[in-house]
């Protein structure tokens, strides 16, 4: 099979012309990637995992000791990490619940022959495209109490969005459905573009019901590119930082990645937040490992 | 083929002789953006018109300040030739190597003297009462008070705080009567409010507004020669001077959670509140008619005493350290020379900046110069700070999870805050055997 690969090359392009083989030109393609992968992204995954067994700190001279699982301990029996988690829990939670609700809601919508279709679907992909920070920027002035335009509004006169300590990962996760239902709204609509016609066609004939058409048919058929939908936005949420940092400073929205921020660059515990750092990468490897699972289970069905 | 790589090479051979030797005649300052940034920036533009060396001020917003000039430092990166940085990095700065050891320079110019002794203390001595120093006294700073004047000389005001309050509305002299003044002007149906103060728990922000609380009370953060902490930080006047704080949160206008030195100038610019807390620094700002339409109503006081007459000010400010990467450690050194000198610090204090020389602090001239000088000029000469321990971000991170929840969040007692605050800087005091 390799050979037969190899014997692909046109005897009279240029390559073979210079004496390339069909090795030599796919290695010249795939060596850099490899190298660029292995000098940015093992490398220093590998010496963060050292630093993680040591006390190193990058803002001083002292040597790193070896302190072995010292740090997994600390962190782990820290409640206040254990609250950055739950807050975290929580906050992917919300975030990812609402922007599949409103993002599938408005990918139904949108799945039929409406006026101006192509424009409204354009509008719709705005908030996704701007800059987390400016988005943060912005829905804070949204939010004020004072002037904010949404308090006026709702009629909520001085309602305290983000200074609220219960309400703050709530606003939080509002403007995040906001910027990212869209992206749930454009894979829904691959999806269910995707159902065949014949089948709703069929349902009409048996008489079934919209509901039921739609728990038999159109859901189970896009289930898995909402899947995919799901997994990209769970581990974006889960990595939330700017919009939060942003927009609100209670600690009842410190999620994982600013406490790590915090550990990292501004306390410069090495050592240490490279521990966390990988407590963190190894809840998200298994996350998406069970959505995976999940996501196959379904296509096999 | 040949020709063009032999061009590319000459270009570059050019660009780097060209780069070097136009490198030793330029000095690059880093500092956070605001104000003082660009004062400095015009003040050093006379240095290059004397000396014909080009001095850079490069900036960064605060919020990114310390990350950025930690990142540079523990690259060891030659881009910044000084920086002028915050008092609580001293002890991570000289004990990472970072700073130059300044204290041949200090002695010689025997800048202990020459300028305010709060300012040599905590900007410039590492560590405390060591007899090192690791920079010059650049900007001085602490923490005091804008407020309405025309609120405060309003006579139907007057008259009704002088029936409910029983004594004269003026400026306050302890924080019992500015707790009163503020809960007098708190008026949320006409959009009014008491006061604003610092909230933002990132970094030292909020910290540095309940220190002003806690040292005008006359209690201390801690020993900071042995590294005690019980007893000093959770004593029964700082439990008092934070309850006091807590209740100056409830005076203040509607979503005030996360405020710093922007949204406290804006309540006054806003007209929102009668009394702000802020750095001496953002004043300037103040009373520019552009910036501020209550400029002509806006007055300045120092931070009032607490119930025992003790009166202090949180510390702001920062010294000028050389950068030990730095490839031009010498010209450097002249600059400071330069920068010491009477006439310079004159200069650097009519430009605008917060000159900490004694001399020119306690000249009538400067305290006469602007409305909030004098109350400068008392501020300096009783100011207390934070930690300067290299790991004074994790005593800040420790104070901000133990504050907030209670400030804002209303949850504890302020006995319960300070007791868990002692027993978690306890922990990083034993972490990094401090004390023992």
């Amino acid at each position: 099979m390799a050979s037969q690969v190899m014997t692909n090359l046109d005897p009279k392009s240029r390559a073979a012309a210079k004496g390339l083989s069909d090795l030599t030109i796919r290695n010249l393609f795939i060596i850099p990637t490899i190298a660029f992968l292995i000098i940015f992204n093992i490398f220093p995954l590998l010496y963060s995992l050292a630093y993680s067994f040591t006390d190193f700190r990058a803002s001083t001279r002292a040597p790193a000791n070896f302190v072995g699982l010292q740090n997994y301990r600390d962190l782990l029996s820290d409640p206040f990490i254990w609250s950055n988690f739950s807050i975290t829990a929580k906050y992917v939670l919300i975030s990812v619940t609402g922007q599949v609700l409103v993002g599938f809601g408005l990918a139904m919508l949108l799945n039929r022959a409406i006026p101006a279709k192509g424009l409204i679907t354009t509008l719709l992909l705005l908030p996704m495209m701007l800059s987390m920070a400016v988005v943060g920027l912005f829905w804070k002035l949204l939010y004020d109490p004072n002037f904010g335009i949404i308090n006026y509004f709702l009629g909520l006169e001085k309602f305290e969005w983000l200074a609220d300590p219960d309400m703050a990962l709530y606003a939080i996760a509002i403007v995040d459905i906001w910027m990212w239902a869209p992206f749930v709204m454009l894979l829904s609509l691959a999806g269910l573009s995707a159902v065949p016609k014949h089948l709703y066609e069929a349902a009409e004939i048996d008489r079934a019901s919209g509901l039921y058409t739609f728990f038999r048919i159109t859901l189970p058929l896009v289930a898995p590119i909402l899947m995919i939908a799901i997994i990209f936005r769970t581990m974006e949420a889960f990595k939330t930082f700017d919009l939060a940092y942003v927009l609100s400073s209670q600690p009842t929205t410190e999620l994982i990645a600013i406490r790590l921020y915090k550990m990292a660059f501004q306390e410069w515990q090495t050592g240490m937040s490279s521990a966390f750092a990988y407590i963190v990468l190894i809840m998200v490897v298994a996350i998406t490992n069970i959505y995976v699972k999940y996501l196959n289970k379904v296509k096999a069905r | 083929m040949r020709n063009t790589l032999i061009g590319i090479a000459g270009g570059l051979a050019l660009a780097l002789a060209s780069g070097t030797s136009a490198y030793a005649q330029e000095l690059t300052i880093f500092w956070a953006e605001w104000d003082p940034a660009n004062y400095l920036q015009e003040l050093v533009n006379e240095y290059e018109a004397e000396t014909g060396v080009t001095v850079t001020v490069e900036t960064t917003p605060w919020s990114d300040f310390q990350t950025k000039a930690f990142t540079e430092f523990n690259a060891r990166g030659s881009a910044y030739d000084m920086i002028v940085g915050d008092s609580q990095w001293l002890g991570a700065a000289s004990e990472g190597g970072h700073y130059v050891d300044l204290t041949e320079f200090f002695n010689k110019h025997n800048l202990g003297e020459v300028m305010a002794p709060a300012t040599v203390k905590y900007y410039a001595e590492y560590p405390g009462n060591s007899g090192k120093f690791w920079a010059v006294p650049a900007e001085g700073d602490a923490v005091g008070w804008s407020y309405r004047k025309d609120w405060f000389e309003d006579p139907a005001e007057m008259a009704a705080f002088k029936e409910k309050y029983g004594y004269d509305l003026a400026p306050p002299a302890d924080w019992k009567q500015l707790t009163d003044i503020a809960e007098f002007f708190h008026r949320p149906d006409e959009n009014r409010y008491g006061i604003a103060i610092y909230t933002d728990n990132s970094y030292d922000a909020m910290v540095m507004g309940v220190e002003n609380a806690i040292f005008s009370y006359g209690a201390e953060l801690g020993n900071f020669e042995t590294y005690e902490v019980d007893g000093y930080v959770n004593s029964d006047k700082a439990v008092a001077a934070l309850e006091n704080y807590k209740k100056l949160y409830s005076y203040t206008p509607p979503g005030w959670a996360k405020t710093f030195f922007v949204e406290n100038n804006q309540a006054i610019t806003e007209g929102l509140v009668a009394m702000s807390m802020n750095y001496f620094a953002f004043f300037p700002a103040l009373l520019n008619e552009a910036s501020n339409p209550h400029a002509a109503n806006t007055g300045f006081f120092a931070n009032p005493a607490g119930p025992d007459g003790d009166q202090f000010a949180a510390l702001g400010g920062q010294g000028i350290s050389i950068v030990s990467y730095s490839d031009y450690q010498e010209e450097s050194m002249k600059f400071l020379e330069w920068f010491i000198k009477d006439e310079t610090q004159k200069r650097w204090a009519e430009l605008g900046g917060y000159t900490a020389s004694a001399a020119v602090l306690q000249s009538e001239e400067f305290r006469k110069a602007t409305p909030y000088n004098e109350a400068f000029y008392q501020t300096m000469f009783k100011v207390k700070d934070f930690w300067a321990v290299p790991e004074f971000a994790e005593l800040l991170t420790a104070a901000n999870q133990r504050l907030y929840p209670f400030i804002v969040g209303n949850e504890g007692t302020a006995k319960e805050t300070l007791d868990a605050l002692a027993s978690d800087w306890e922990a990083t005091f034993k972490k990094y055997g401090r004390g023992q």
